[in-house]
Formats: structure tokens, sequence, C-alpha cells
């Protein structure tokens, strides 16, 4: 998100999700469709069926890259260097978008330099070890579609080189001129239902609803309570996609522009709205338990099973004075409450979600509350009173509209009425405008095409060594994490259907033939896996879906939490783990189960 | 494309050019008896039963594309003889036990066979003499051979939606079946569970394990990953019995996977939390709502006098609405805490 931001001005799924079917060129990244977004699986297989070029660069042989034009079968956390190494080819013939890169870039002589520079295909080849004829081709077929779009979901955002990874494929579709077009774009593939809503509703520690900024400084919480002086980084991105649709005073300067926004909400709420900088989520699993809150409202959320290194998350919150955890079933976490509140499924409740395709669409109670659970909304509502705040909610619309309200540049026009058939697309400022299936192109009013920050601007990402943990003789595995078809994040939902635990009902590591024969283990063995954080026991799928010397495992199941052995290091843009690399080592399992 | 006018039983229609007889016929409202066809599929004209009679020659209507000036009949001795033959063809090896069959009232063998006519005991010489197993090892789906009419949409359901490509003919004469690879259970084969075969399935050979009918439907989101599918909730005595794809939805187009179309039961599980929880002595035990209420936000209170405002943290969730999310922000950014974040990192 801050990746695709930095250069566009908005952080979303550029093109719709009906756009994949026809598109000339798909590049795939660190993505696995087929299982984890199915229904844009079906889409890309459609569009190779009808003619359109594939290239998948994964670690693992996906299904998809069995049928894709090339795969790029790179070394996990190499992404950078094999971005580079495709913008070189595309530099080195001279198949950029010339046209494009003068009307609507920035910066785009110091990349071409960097990158000559830098990254040619051979020594690329060496880092990555992917043959350079492979990435040749792969550039080729990219830069030379009419129309390509780009994909990439955790495998390119969950390590701590992300942001370098966003902004590198994000340099490939500007240079290529795939941006504001049909078929096009760069578009992270989000992996639950609404958590695009949840980031534009400002549940995230440094913006209000509608990415509004709410401090201009750039610190974080601890910088700014270690005294230390106000970086003057501005919030440019957030100020300027603001001003984007005219709502901001032009009178007010970038660096005012979060106190004026703070003041609007403050209004609106009726309380004065601090400035001080939130905690991450890392924060508050943070190694050192200074840096932890005191009491923590956890909402719909297993951080004992979804965050890295589950065993700290666990000491974290039971550390805590007091947890509060509000779910619809007993989760790992709440185990772990002072209070659980019953809330209400999907099923039981109204509201709306924001998927993928930046769609906000309408969510319908079908049946009553289960017992005496409450909708979220109403749980929040009821401790708002108690709490002596100002205000009173009646009902999701009306909330709703109070987003509208205050975040106009994207959901202005989205009254509940418009949304009910097929929703609409953000941005939506006016209730007479058709939304915007796709981003950085012409308005609806017929301006000339823009990004949404106005100009695209090239950055120059290095590709680090460093960013990753490196196998060692003591830890001669890479343990990389995925998520199955069958099951969903830590199976709070589908770990109660039967069906889908009879279809698979136990984790299955995936490892390399090569690696199981040379380690004595069989197809049903079961092996202990170790990093410097912890271990855990697991049964192994034996597949050549895996390269030599790389393990998959899911998080979905409880037995076998391969969160447990992730390495908590972070992104330094934007505060994401490194999930997708940690060293291991395995051992086969004395008893077999 | 330029439109072209042509002719069925004596009615003028005009359609577009490269369009079938059996797409402009069904456009105006005329029926022509059909079977393996199907509207999301390319026309297959494997049953035979949408045959017509066009400027003289009988072709299947469902590929035969209209031509300026043609003169179709859907009728007549001839075309009525030959439907009707194809459609007993097809139901001589139909086990029909019709009121107990999931698909009762929505086959299309029953729609066709009743506007044709049909007379089971001419073919029943080539009826097969033994009932087949029905594959039950798909813990959603079950595929009943009996029933099957080997029309093949399930096969180019499977081919052209999804691209999974897990079943295809298998064998001849009466031992012709939809079979996966080497004729393994579906369970074993490379079969996702989607469904997409199933729900176009036209008799009851593929159906949902346990499927009742709904008293009412309720268009609503998928709650799983971030594709945000529409799809319609069954629901009958408060629980939900089924979900549908939503034809109308510019995301899926009535399509699912596994998780969407079979992973709801949750909803209904007996481990639902039904009443708040405080834990006493290590033990949960249940409390009331303003008991618990009161309790929550007394905490609150103690701990942000104590530690100042910014010791309350939030998490919040990727599965709870907008709505949901936006109120507990303003909850605690109220509260003087900018602490809050989801796993939108995980």
């Amino acid at each position: 998100m801050v990746g695709l931001a930095t250069t566009t001005g908005s952080g979303a799924m550029t093109n719709p999700i009906s756009d994949i079917e026809n598109c000339q060129a798909i590049f795939v990244i660190g993505s696995n469709p087929t299982e984890n977004h199915p229904i844009i699986g079906y889409r890309m297989q459609r569009a190779v069926k009808k003619g359109a070029k594939l290239i998948v660069a994964d670690p693992r042989r996906i299904p998809l890259a069995e049928i894709a034009d090339v795969h790029l079968q790179c070394r996990p956390g190499t992404d950078v260097a094999l971005l580079n190494g495709m913008m070189h080819v595309i530099l080195r013939y001279g198949l950029e978008n010339k046209e494009f890169i003068a009307e609507r870039t920035n910066g785009f002589a110091q990349l071409k330099e960097f990158i000559m520079e830098g990254y040619g295909v051979e020594s690329v080849a060496a880092i990555t070890g992917v043959p350079a004829a492979a990435i040749e081709r792969a550039a080729r077929l990219y830069a030379t579609a009419d129309t390509a779009g780009i994909f990439y979901c955790m495998g390119v955002t969950q390590h701590t080189c992300g942001t370098e990874n966003v902004l590198a494929l994000t340099n490939l579709a500007m240079v290529t001129g795939n941006f504001g077009k049909p078929h096009a774009g760069v578009n992270p593939l989000r992996g639950q239902n609404n958590v695009q809503g949840a980031c534009d509703m400002g549940c995230l520690p440094h913006v209000l609803p509608g990415y509004q900024p709410i401090h201009s400084d750039g610190t974080t919480y601890w910088q700014r309570m270690a005294g230390q002086a106000e970086a003057d980084a501005t919030d440019i991105i957030s100020a300027l996609e603001f001003d984007y649709y005219g709502k901001t005073p032009q009178s007010v300067p970038a660096n005012k522009v979060s106190d004026h926004l703070r003041a609007k909400f403050s209004r609106a709420w009726g309380v004065e709205l601090s400035d001080v900088p939130g905690r991450t989520i890392n924060d508050m699993f943070h190694p050192n338990p200074r840096r932890w809150c005191k009491a923590l409202y956890v909402v719909g959320e297993n951080p004992v099973l979804s965050s890295p290194d589950s065993e700290h998350v666990r000491a974290a919150l039971t550390a805590l004075d007091f947890l509060v955890v509000q779910d619809i079933f007993l989760t790992e976490t709440a185990e772990l409450a002072d209070v659980v509140l019953p809330a209400t499924s999907f099923a039981e409740k109204e509201g709306t979600f924001i998927n993928t395709e930046r769609r906000v669409q309408r969510v319908r109670r079908a049946i009553p509350p289960t017992g005496q659970s409450k909708a979220d909304w109403e749980i929040v509502q009821a401790l708002a009173k108690r709490l002596n705040l100002p205000w009173h909610h009646q009902s999701p619309q009306e909330i709703w509209d109070e987003v509208r309200q205050l975040s106009p540049h994207y959901f202005g026009g989205m009254t509940y009425e418009r949304l009910d058939r097929q929703g609409l697309q953000w941005p939506c400022p006016t209730e007479d405008h058709p939304g915007t299936p796709i981003m950085h192109r012409r308005s609806w009013r017929g301006e000339t095409d823009k990004f949404a920050c106005g100009i695209g601007q090239f950055s120059t990402v290095d590709y680090r060594p460093l960013a990753t943990e490196k196998p060692d003789e003591e830890y001669p595995f890479v343990l990389t994490t995925a998520r199955k078809l069958y099951h969903y994040h830590t199976r709070t939902m589908t770990g109660k259907v039967e069906g889908l635990n009879e279809l698979l009902n136990e984790e299955r590591m995936q490892i390399n033939p090569k690696d199981a024969q040379r380690l004595g283990i069989g197809a049903n063995d079961t092996v202990r896996v170790s990093s410097a954080r912890g271990s855990v026991k697991t049964r192994v799928a034996i597949t050549d879906q895996v390269p030599e010397g790389t393990v998959c495992m899911s998080f979905h199941f409880a037995e076998s939490p391969a969160n447990v052995l992730a390495d908590p290091a972070i992104c330094s843009m934007s505060v994401i783990s490194e999930l997708k690399v940690s060293a291991v080592n395995i051992r086969k399992s004395k008893r077999q189960v | 494309m330029g439109t072209i006018r042509f002719f069925i039983d004596g009615r003028e229609i005009t359609v577009t050019e490269g369009e079938t007889i059996l797409e402009a016929a069904s456009k105006n409202g005329i029926y022509i008896p059909h079977v393996c066809h199907h509207p999301d599929l390319k026309p297959a004209g494997m049953c035979r039963v949408c045959v017509v009679e066009a400027d003289g020659l009988l072709v299947p209507a469902c590929r035969a594309p209209a031509a300026a000036g043609m003169v179709v009949k859907t009728g007549g001795n001839l075309v009525n003889k030959m439907q009707r033959l194809a459609v007993e063809l097809l139901a001589t090896n139909h086990h029909d036990d019709c009121l107990a069959c999931g698909k009762n009232n929505a086959c299309k063998l029953q729609e066709v066979a009743q506007y044709v006519g049909v007379d089971k005991q001419r073919l029943t010489r080539f009826q097969a003499q033994e009932l087949r197993p029905v594959d039950d090892s798909n813990p959603f789906i079950s595929r009943d051979y009996n029933k099957c009419i080997l029309c093949g949409i399930c096969v180019r359901a499977c081919n052209e939606i999804t691209c999974i490509e897990a079943i295809d003919y298998a064998f001849r004469g009466y031992a012709a079946k939809i079979s996966t690879l080497s004729d393994k259970p579906l369970q074993d084969s490379k079969c996702t569970s989607c469904g997409e075969c199933m729900v176009r399935c036209p008799v009851g050979a593929l159906l949902p394990k346990g499927g009742v009918q709904a008293a009412y439907e309720v268009k609503t989101v998928c709650p799983y990953c971030g594709c945000g599918c529409g799809v319609y909730l069954s629901v009958r005595e408060g629980k939900i019995v089924g979900v549908r794809g939503d034809r109308e939805s510019k995301v899926n187009e009535g399509e699912l996977c596994v998780k969407g179309r079979f992973g709801y039961s949750f909803v209904n599980h007996a481990e639902r939390l039904t009443a708040p929880l405080i834990k006493r002595n290590g033990r949960f035990e249940e409390a009331s709502w303003d008991e618990a209420l009161d309790l929550v936000a007394n905490k609150f209170r103690e701990i942000q006098a104590e530690y100042g405002p910014e010791s309350l943290g939030g998490l919040s969730s990727a599965r709870v609405t907008n709505e949901d999310n936006y109120l507990f922000q303003k909850l605690l950014r109220s509260l003087g805490s900018n602490s809050i974040d989801h796993c939108a990192r995980l």
C-alpha cells in the first residue's frame, strides 16, 4: 500500500476484476490466485485460453505456472533484483512507452541511469537464480503487449523489502504506460473480504477515515515519545490525494493539512482528537514490552495464530492489564481475554464491505442474531454511551452517511440506495459520479489523464541482500508461507465447516522430492520444523511445486502453527512482517503420528 | 456486425448477424426445447433435442446461425419425430424417481419431455439392466450416474468457466460416463469442489448434498477472500441452507469457489458465542451485557486514568463491516488513542 501510494497517489487495485479476462499479458508475482482468489484465478486462465501471455514470478511452481509462458522461479526475497532486471531489458531494447513517460511521469532519467548501471541481466540472473533468457523473455512479453496487468499479493508485500518490491512493480507499469487504461494496471489482491474497507475506514494508526492524515510530521509513536526532532517529511501522499477532488482549501499548506483535518473530525465527533501517532500492530507485540499497550480491544482477529512469532504474541497478550476480545467464536486469542463479547456473523447484520477492486457492496441481514450476540457497531455504540462519548448511532446506514460526509473524496456519492444492486467503486465523490472502475485515467468530467497524485513518480529501488533471513548451517531451509484453497486464515470460520475439514484437515508442509529423499522423509511422514524462534510438528507433502531448499506451510492449523516460526522483522516503510522468508531446519519426527 | 431478418414459424425476427437460431428464438420469447445448451457455455450440439427445420434441412438450433431470409420451422412431422426420439434416447437410461429427486420441477429433462411428449415403453429394450453406484466421495457434491444424460455441460463448465479440467467423457456404449482422470472418485481428482458443474447440471445427476429448498433468499457478499463475490443466501427456519452466486454481480457473474459456495455452516455452528463471558479465577462465566459492558468501560477508564490515553489499543478486523470498523476507530480516537491497527499487514 505504501509503495503503490508513493508512486501513484493511491494504494489499491487500479483496474476492476472484470478487466482481467481481456488482458493481453498478465504478470502474476507473489500471488497464487487459483487457491487464494479463485474467481480471479478462473479469469486469468480464461484470458490465457483467449491468447493472453502469462508471466508468473514465484519461488514455488504454483498451479498457474503450469500454463505460464514464462515461470520466473526466483529465490525468495530477490524480487527487487528480478524486477529491476526486467526493467533493464525493457530499457536496453527501447521497449518503453516514451510518450507516456514524457507526459505523465517524473524521474525517468534518474531511473534509467540507475538501472542501466546496476542491473544487467547476467548479474540479476546470479542473484535471483532465474536464467537470463527467461528474464529477457518475460520483460519482452510484458512490455510488448498492448495491455498488461500486474497482479500481486502477500508474496510481494510480506517481506522486509515489501515496499521496495511494489515500487519496482509500479516502475515497470509506468515505463510501459500500463496505467489508466482497461486490462492493465498494478493490482494488489487483498486477502480478506473487507481488508480494503478496514484501511479505508481509518483502522490504521496514522490516518483517519479516507486516508486523511492525523499528523503531518511522519514520526512514529516511539520517536514522538522519545522527543526526537520532528522529521520534515509531510504526508504529502494523502494530502495530494485529498487535493485532487478540490475539497481542501488551497490556502492550507501541506504540513498543516492534518491539523485542518483533525479539526474537522473533532468538530464532527464532538471530542478533541489527539495528534500523537498511534502504535502499529507490531508495536503492540514488539520484542520490547515497554512498547505494549496496557489494555487491548480486539475485534474479529486471532493474532495468536495470524501474527509472526506466536509464542511471543501470546506472552504479550497475557501480560496485558486487560484484554477484551469480540468475536463469533472462542478463538485462541479470545481464550486469553478477560472479557469476551459475542458478535454477529456477516449473515446477521447490515452494512457494507469493500472488495479488492475498491467496490463498496451492501451486506444484508439474512437471519436473526445467534443467541444474545450483537452487531459489532452496536457493541461499540453501547460502550461509547457508557464512556460518556457524545454520539448516538442508530443504524449502519446512519454511520455510513457520516463516513460519506467526512470522507467525501472517496465515498461522498455512495448512498445505500446507489449501492443497492452492484455497489460502486471509489473514488465516488458526488451523487452524480459514476464511480471509478479504472484509476489514474481521464476523470469523469473529461479532464486529461492523470494519476491521483497528479504525476507518476519513478523511484530507484535497490536490491538489499540483507532484507531476508539467510539459511545457514543450523537452519538450512527457507520456509515460506501460503494459504490453501479449502481454508481461510486461522480457520475460525472454515474450521467449523465439516466438509472443508474433510477436504483438508491438517497441515501438509510442501517439500521438494530431492530434499525429502536426502532427509529420508516418506510421503506420509511427520517432521519437526524449527526456526530460531520456535518449532512445530507437521506432516509433509512431497511435491516439486517447491524448489530444493525451500519448504512451504500455511498458517491455517492450530496444531501446526507456522507463524511460531516466522521472523517478526518488519518492512521499514509499511511495517509489514517478514512472513514469507524464515530460515528453518527439518528433522524427521521419531514418533510418527 | 449488422442485423438480419429471418422467419421462425412465420414470424419475422430481427437479430444480430452471427446469432444462432436458438439464441434468436429465446430472445424473442419462442421456446425451442433444448438440453445440452447452456448460455454460459459454447454451443455443443450434442443432445439434438433442439433440432429444427431451416430452409428444409434439419439442424440443431443451438449451433446453426440464423441467416438472412431463412425460414425456420420448430415443428412439423419430421421435426417432432426427431425431437421426440432425441428426448426418448436421453430418458431411456435416466433413472426417474422424480418426486424424490432434488431437481424435481427444475429439471431440463422434465421440461423437454413435457413439451415434446415421450413414450417410455418404446425404448425399454435399450435400458441398462443395473443401477450404478453413486459417487458420494465429495463432501459437498453427490454424483448420481443413473441420472446423468451425458449432455457434457459439467465437462464444459469445468473447462470453460473454471479451467480446472477435472472431468471428461470416458468409456463407450452403456459404460460411457463422465469421469475423472483414471476414473477415481471426485474427491481424489484435481476437482476443487467449486460446484460450477453442479449448478449447471440440467438434471439431478449433480446435486448439493443435503440440499433443501429455501423459504427465502437474501442478496449479500461472500465473507471470505478479497474478491467480494455477490451471493444469495438461502434461508429456511432461520438457518442458512444454501448459497448461490449472484449472476448480476460484476465481480463474479454468478461464479463461486468451494468456500463461497459451501463454506457457510459456521454461521449456525453450535460453538458460536451466544452470551458475554467474563473470566473469573481463570475460568469463563456467562454474564449479562450490562455487566460485561460496565466492566469493560470501567477498566478502560481506570487504565487510561493511570497510564494515559495511549495505553489503550485496538485491533480491528478485516472481516467486519465498514460501519463496524469506522465506529471502532471512532471509539478509540475519541478516547484519545490512535493505537488502532488490523491485520492488513498479515
